[in-house]
């Protein structure tokens, strides 16, 4: 539990689990922004073009924390992955240079335009700064993932003379199968995440009877893009997800079940707690033969159970993978009887006066930041022990001579620091929210444009 | 030339416009306490660098990318072995950005001061840090023959063959950075803000150069004195030569500019000077990515760090097209906002 890798693997964890909290918001609300923006320019309706400036001002905020605890990221893999850096540069160097050179420039430039920049452009290059930012931060995510993917699915690589791997084809890299699921289904994700923050917010403003015609526009946009995004996380997207785990991973999808012994006609495990030591299901909630149908559409066909693999080659924190992937798949589902709710309602006229939906709808904003980060530790957890799937060991792959006092040393300072930033982003969430959307008028102007 | 040797220009050309770019933004975080005194004054001066800092800053992580893929081994060796003062540049830069970023969220002036007080210190931390790690790259590391180090925070303070990242070499390099940026932040401030900011910042920018040139006299034969490459790599490629030579007219050329009041000639002039350094530091330290301290021939060097043949070429097809658009809207951006920046409070706000 003290070895330096414990800590390289504990500090990736906390740092990537605390970044991806800030993308996702701002990935889903550059999507968001983009339409209003587009449907302010081309019908010339004042009101998306001020809840856009809204949007953009808490875009700004997350933005900015997504930076800077963005760049450890890239130095870690250096600076606690060393032998894995090493290993693997020749391949993952192509995506992550690639997602400096073509996304984070185009986002963070075009972000400064889009702060700075009211008063010196026109309309139009106001709303192409918009889609700049939306191509920039989805590239982004695009590349990243494209990383993940090759780390999930190793595909056009060679192995050189010193046994590091080399891409051999930057367009088999990019076109990765994996990737396509993978990509589609964190890209709607991010649209559920950003689209209920903005539903949340409009449905707080409408319980408490302020900023009534901005709260409106919010729920609008936010609960038709929820219903879309939620459905689309479930079908095709995480279905296809899933069935490329249970194709090329078995083990991980074995283990996502708790399904440990191979068996025609396979249960579906809905609720129940992984025995390690005698290797079942305590109190099981199954659905019967479920999981053979919707991996292979067939109530008898087989599933690989985890005792039919080798137990070094089963993930070693089997039962936390276990719950993170029923408590993202279980999320997933709440959501989209919800949102689907809420727009029957809005179709029926009666949305903004159902204050129990309209509570449900705000309480219900931080989950898809838990479902999501519940889907990455499913994603990540369940490729170990690999680090490179069924290529190179997570054990072999940290820093040589980073020794496990200065890991900890670190991983202190960042626990630290990043208890500060959450705390302050709440604080400065709520503090924007509560200024609310009007510029104009408003009692209390109370920021000027700096910095 | 070969693609590796292509590769070591483009992987330092990343990092000396990033000095470049990113430097004026330390420079202005450095001398702002002293240049800006009241709020509308740090308002303003956080106004000159508020549309571009963002994008100056990606010219770091974008080279680290590239150094990635270009010299894979270097960037592991080097980012694990700079373990503790990476650590330290992640937090300043984290707490650097957080303090443009919010500073200006509340009007509460303690608030405002707690930010201007990070941002001035972050600023002065990442340019001193970034320093003494150029300096490191300069007197070499102790490289292991499995090619990794690791290197304390210090150990005797003299670069010995178990040198620390910090001994009297790599601290004068720290000093001459954040002076040169100190400087720079100057020069920049002078055109985009006018009245009291800009005439401090031309004091500043006026009595640093000379600090510079001092430094840089005390700094050349050290230089030389703890790594004796240099020389032997001028002598034997004495084109180089125009690089250094490049760096001094600069030089003599920013302080010219500076002391007749041509605030855009000096600034420029500037940048040429921190890039023509920064070529001549490359040109002397070729083919060497990270030198050795105990046996040269564990060194890090282009030949053998990079990674094949094909994902080198292949990098360059998409960097030429990807910098090329980069370079294209970055330079629309400086266009649009030239010029003096200007003082309207209490306008509609973002941030």
């Amino acid at each position: 539990m003290t070895s330096a890798l414990f800590y390289d693997r504990l500090q990736f964890a906390v740092t990537v689990i605390f970044h991806y909290l800030f993308p996702q918001l701002t990935m889903g609300l550059a999507a968001l922004i983009f339409y209003m923006k587009s449907r302010a320019y081309w019908t010339h309706d004042a009101r998306y073009d001020e809840a856009a400036h809204f949007w953009t001002k808490i875009f700004a905020l997350s933005f900015a924390f997504g930076v800077v605890t963005g760049i450890p990221m890239e130095f870690q893999f250096g600076m606690n992955w060393a032998k894995f850096s090493t290993f693997a540069g020749g391949v993952i160097g192509q995506t992550l240079a690639m997602e400096g050179v073509f996304a984070f420039f185009l986002e963070s430039t075009f972000l400064g335009v889009l702060l700075f920049g009211k008063k010196k452009f026109g309309p139009f290059v106001q709303w192409m700064t918009t889609l700049m930012l939306f191509l920039g931060s989805w590239l982004s995510g695009l590349f990243i993932l494209a990383t993940n993917a090759w780390m999930q699915h190793p595909v056009a690589y060679a192995v050189d003379d010193d046994g590091a791997v080399q891409v051999t084809s930057l367009w088999g890299l990019l076109t990765n199968p994996w990737l396509v699921w993978q990509f589609t289904h964190t890209m709607t994700a991010a649209v559920v995440t950003g689209s209920f923050v903005m539903a949340a917010v409009g449905a707080y403003y409408l319980l408490s009877g302020i900023h009534i015609d901005q709260a409106k526009t919010f729920l609008r946009t936010g609960v038709v893009a929820a219903a879309i995004a939620s459905f689309l996380l479930l079908f095709p997207t995480g279905h296809h997800a899933a069935l490329q785990v249970f194709e090329h991973q078995p083990i991980k999808g074995a283990a996502f079940e708790g399904h440990f012994y191979t068996e025609s006609g396979a249960d579906l495990m809905i609720f129940g707690q992984p025995n390690m030591d005698t290797l079942t299901i305590d109190n099981p909630l199954v659905l019967p033969q479920m999981l053979s149908f919707i991996i292979h559409k067939h109530f008898d066909a087989e599933i690989k159970g985890l005792s039919d693999f080798p137990r070094k080659d089963w993930p070693d924190t089997m039962p936390l993978l276990y719950y993170t992937y029923h408590i993202m798949v279980g999320l997933g589902t709440m959501f989209i009887p919800l949102m689907l709710t809420a727009v029957v309602l809005l179709w029926r006229g009666r949305l903004f006066q159902a204050r129990w939906m309209l509570w449900a709808i705000m309480l219900m904003a931080p989950f898809p930041y838990i479902a999501t980060t519940a889907g990455w530790m499913t994603a990540e957890l369940g490729r170990q022990p690999w680090l490179v799937y069924g290529l190179f060991r997570t054990a072999d792959g940290n820093s040589p001579l980073v020794g496990s006092g200065n890991v900890l040393f670190s991983l202190l300072g960042f626990l630290g620091l990043y208890a500060l930033l959450g705390l302050l982003f709440l604080f400065l969430f709520f503090e924007t929210v509560s200024r609310g959307p009007s510029v104009t008028g408003g009692p209390r102007s109370s920021s000027e444009p700096t910095g | 030339m070969s693609i590796d040797m292509l590769w070591f220009v483009i992987v330092v050309m990343m990092f000396a416009v990033y000095a470049v770019l990113d430097g004026f933004d330390f420079g202005t975080g450095i001398i702002y306490m002293f240049v800006a005194r009241t709020d509308e004054e740090r308002q303003l001066v956080l106004k000159a660098i508020g549309p571009v800092w963002k994008g100056n800053e990606v010219w770091l992580v974008a080279g680290g990318g590239l150094l990635l893929l270009a010299f894979p081994k270097a960037f592991a060796a080097g980012f694990s072995g700079f373990y503790l003062a990476l650590n330290l540049v992640l937090w300043f830069l984290i707490m650097r950005g957080l303090s443009i970023a919010l500073r200006s969220h509340l009007r509460n002036p303690l608030w405002r001061t707690f930010w201007d007080a990070i941002f001035a210190a972050a600023s002065f931390l990442l340019a001193a840090v970034f320093g003494v790690a150029l300096g490191n790259i300069i007197r070499g590391v102790p490289l292991a023959p499995d090619g990794y180090f690791f290197a304390a925070l210090w150990t005797t303070f003299t670069p010995g063959p178990i040198p620390g990242i910090l001994d009297w070499f790599t601290v004068l390099v720290g000093v001459l950075a954040v002076a040169i940026l100190a400087v720079h932040g100057a020069n920049y401030l002078a055109i985009k803000t006018d009245a009291a900011v800009r005439s401090r910042a031309s004091q500043i920018a006026e009595g640093g150069t000379w600090a510079v040139v001092l430094l840089a006299i005390i700094a050349i034969p050290a230089f030389l004195f703890v790594q004796p490459a240099l020389q032997h790599r001028y002598d034997e490629h004495p084109v180089g030569l125009f690089l250094p030579l490049t760096a001094a007219c600069a030089l003599f050329t920013a302080w010219y500019c500076r002391r007749s009041r041509r605030d855009g000639a000096a600034f420029l002039s500037w940048s040429l000077f921190i890039l023509g350094s920064l070529g001549s530091v490359a040109w002397g330290l070729f083919p060497n990515l990270l030198m050795a301290t105990e046996d040269p021939s564990y060194s890090l060097t282009i030949y053998n760090s990079a990674a094949s043949s094909y994902g080198l070429h292949v990098g360059l097809v998409w960097f030429g097209l990807g910098i090329s658009l980069v370079i294209g809207y970055t330079i629309w951006v400086y266009v649009s906002f030239r010029g003096k920046v200007e003082r309207v409070l209490f306008e509609a706000p973002y941030e």
